[in-house]
């Protein structure tokens, strides 16, 4: 049951960066693009034209610390890889790119907050 | 403004630096990164000042944090930077306002709950901070008798990080802290009255402290060697304040004030083990380089119970420093000197099994082994030590007798009038005590009366004194004069410090 309800908030918050994306002008190419080394929650094209790989991170509350800590430069990295994956893939290779984290924060009275990270290598 | 700047100090040795801490606040990942060259026990400062900023309800930037703290060239140890990166990164974070803490001195660690604990080295730190133009310093409450010696300087002494930012945005203090500036003169309980017969020994002690003459005591064991030792800081003269304040550094680096008050004036005493290493007698260390011993008997004694016992090479260490009055100590990181001038006082029984006295008739010890255990004293040490005295049992008349002996007090007042005598002898040569006399001077300036030096010509040749123990006893009877009030050493004097110094060579 837990993990039906963690996966709900996840989906919420990515659908709250997805429209926070859209509300820039940003085009939205891909979401959950999944391969074996692991998943980019959403892959979308800037207006400068630059791809920007979004890692998406839900809390409804601080208990675990902020959601930004839970990315580490591991993770990160890990990010650039999947990055550098689906540019090849997909034939982009050579194009700019950047890794963003977003942190969404969902209050108990059902209302939530953003904090968006551009560029974070 | 996402970047502030404010100061702490980083000390190599007793040399203080001022050490510009930055605190850059940027877009980016959590992460917090210290420059700087830290040492383990910094690089566990982000740990201490999160939980101490948010045990204090102040917000933790989840945000990039880089902490620089320049020259970045100079190795930096210790957790006494806490502080000061904890206001800079509060300032960065744009809760302080940061015009009020660039030009303010920050010293303290921080416990988890946001106290501001003690740190080693706070002096030597504030006059570093006076001497680059700072005039105001926070300090940890629990060293404010030692930052109160420091005067020019508006010392804050605080307990506690919310005082602090209490004070930084509101301007007032929650605690005035009232600082002890008060030197003590006495502190001792020990006494020489406690000692009971012991003449030779006693006069010995009020020769050494006079002159300054290092003293080797012989005797066996129960006969009052140490006790005699440990009294002798007892008869010297309180520190002058300029003396104190090189004896409190010293100390302070050592953050051995548990032992000892930062703000006495009397002399101090170290007796370090006779199993001790060479760098706890004249200091060392990888990271922080401590003062040793004989840095923490400046201006002091250092007594050395059981000296043949010491390991060869620990109490030669001792030659540079009492040649040079320092210690100069090499490491990786940099070059450290320390004063070292200090009293020696070794102690000795005088064989191994410490019964060779009087008529040596419990003594169990081969002749042999005698000669040996007090030829472990090896010669240019000795050559440093003007006076060797033994102290026989107490007999049992002056263990008898019901009146103390003469109290301590009694004697430094002799002793601090004969100081003034040499003092204003020697005036503008650069030395006041009669031990540092030099050879040449021996026979020119300072030579005792003509019959006193026919004397001493005789005995130099009949062998039974050599010319460099000629010298000592030339030193020792300068003091013996002063102390008797005559302007030239006399023919007596020089006898009696001919038959103090115990007549044979080692």
């Amino acid at each position: 049951m837990q993990t039906k309800n963690n996966q709900r908030t996840g989906a919420f918050g990515e659908e709250v960066i997805t429209q926070y994306l859209a509300a820039k002008n940003s085009e939205i190419i891909e979401r959950n693009w999944r391969i074996r080394e692991g998943e980019i929650d959403i892959i979308a094209l800037q207006p400068n034209g630059i791809f920007a790989f979004i890692e998406v991170k839900t809390r409804s509350s601080l208990a675990f610390g902020h959601p930004l800590e839970a990315i580490n430069r591991q993770k990160a990295l890990r990010m650039q890889r999947l990055a550098l994956g689906w540019l090849a893939t997909h034939g982009w290779l050579g194009s700019e790119y950047q890794i963003d984290v977003a942190a969404v924060l969902i209050e108990p009275d059902g209302s939530h907050s953003i904090e968006y990270r551009a560029n974070v290598l | 403004m996402t970047l502030a700047q404010t100061n702490s100090i980083a000390l190599l040795g007793l040399d203080g630096h001022v050490v510009n801490v930055e605190v850059d606040i940027a877009d980016g990942l959590p992460m917090y990164c210290l420059l700087g060259l830290p040492d383990a026990a910094l690089s566990e400062s982000r740990e201490r000042v999160r939980s101490a900023m948010v045990n204090c309800a102040e917000v933790w930037p989840n945000r990039k944090v880089t902490v620089s703290l320049s020259p970045a060239w100079l190795p930096k140890s210790g957790s006494g930077f806490d502080l000061a990166i904890c206001i800079a990164l509060l300032s960065a974070h744009e809760t302080i306002p940061s015009e009020r803490i660039c030009d303010v001195v920050f010293l303290g660690e921080l416990s988890l709950d946001g106290r501001i604990r003690s740190v080693r080295g706070v002096l030597p730190a504030l006059m570093a901070a006076f001497k680059s133009g700072i005039r105001t310093a926070v300090v940890p409450a629990a060293n404010s008798s030692e930052a109160g010696l420091m005067q020019g300087m508006e010392i804050i002494a605080m307990a506690h990080l919310k005082h602090v930012l209490h004070w930084l945005r509101n301007g007032e203090r929650e605690i005035a802290q009232e600082i002890d500036y008060q030197w003590n003169e006495s502190e001792e309980h020990l006494d020489f009255a406690d000692v009971a017969g012991q003449p030779e020994a006693r006069l010995a002690a009020e020769i050494a402290a006079t002159g300054g003459h290092h003293i080797l005591l012989i005797g066996p064991p129960g006969a009052g060697k140490t006790m005699i030792a440990e009294r002798i800081p007892t008869i010297m003269p309180a520190l002058k304040i300029t003396e104190a304040l090189e004896v409190t550094s010293v100390h302070s680096l050592a953050g051995s004030f548990t032992t000892r008050s930062p703000t006495s004036l009397v002399a101090p005493i170290v007796s370090p083990h006779h199993t001790t290493t060479r760098v706890a007698m004249v200091g060392g260390g990888t990271h922080a380089i401590r003062p040793g011993a004989c840095s923490l008997a400046h201006h002091g004694v250092l007594f050395i119970d059981e000296a043949p016992e010491c390991p060869a090479g620990v109490l030669d260490s001792l030659r540079q420093p009492l040649e040079a009055g320092t210690v100069t100590i090499a490491r990786s990181i940099g070059n450290v000197t320390f004063p070292a001038r200090f009293l020696l006082v070794l102690a000795a029984n005088p064989c191994p099994c410490g019964k060779f006295t009087g008529r040596g008739r419990n003594c169990t010890c081969t002749s042999a082994q005698v000669r040996r255990y007090l030829g472990k004293l090896s010669g240019p040490l000795m050559d440093r030590i003007d006076l060797r005295v033994h102290v026989d049992p107490v007999g049992r008349i002056d263990m008898a007798r019901n009146e103390l002996g003469e109290t301590s007090a009694l004697i430094r007042a002799r002793v601090i009038a004969a100081r003034a005598v040499a003092e204003k002898r020697f005036a503008g040569l650069g030395y006041s005590l009669n031990s540092q006399i030099p050879a040449r001077s021996l026979r020119t300036n300072f030579q005792p009366e003509r019959a006193a030096m026919s004397f001493l010509h005789d005995e130099l040749e009949r062998e039974h004194i050599t010319a460099r123990g000629l010298h000592k006893i030339v030193r020792v009877s300068w003091t013996l004069s002063d102390l008797h009030g005559h302007v030239l050493p006399t023919l007596d004097d020089v006898k009696q410090a001919h038959s103090i110094r115990g007549g044979v060579e080692i």
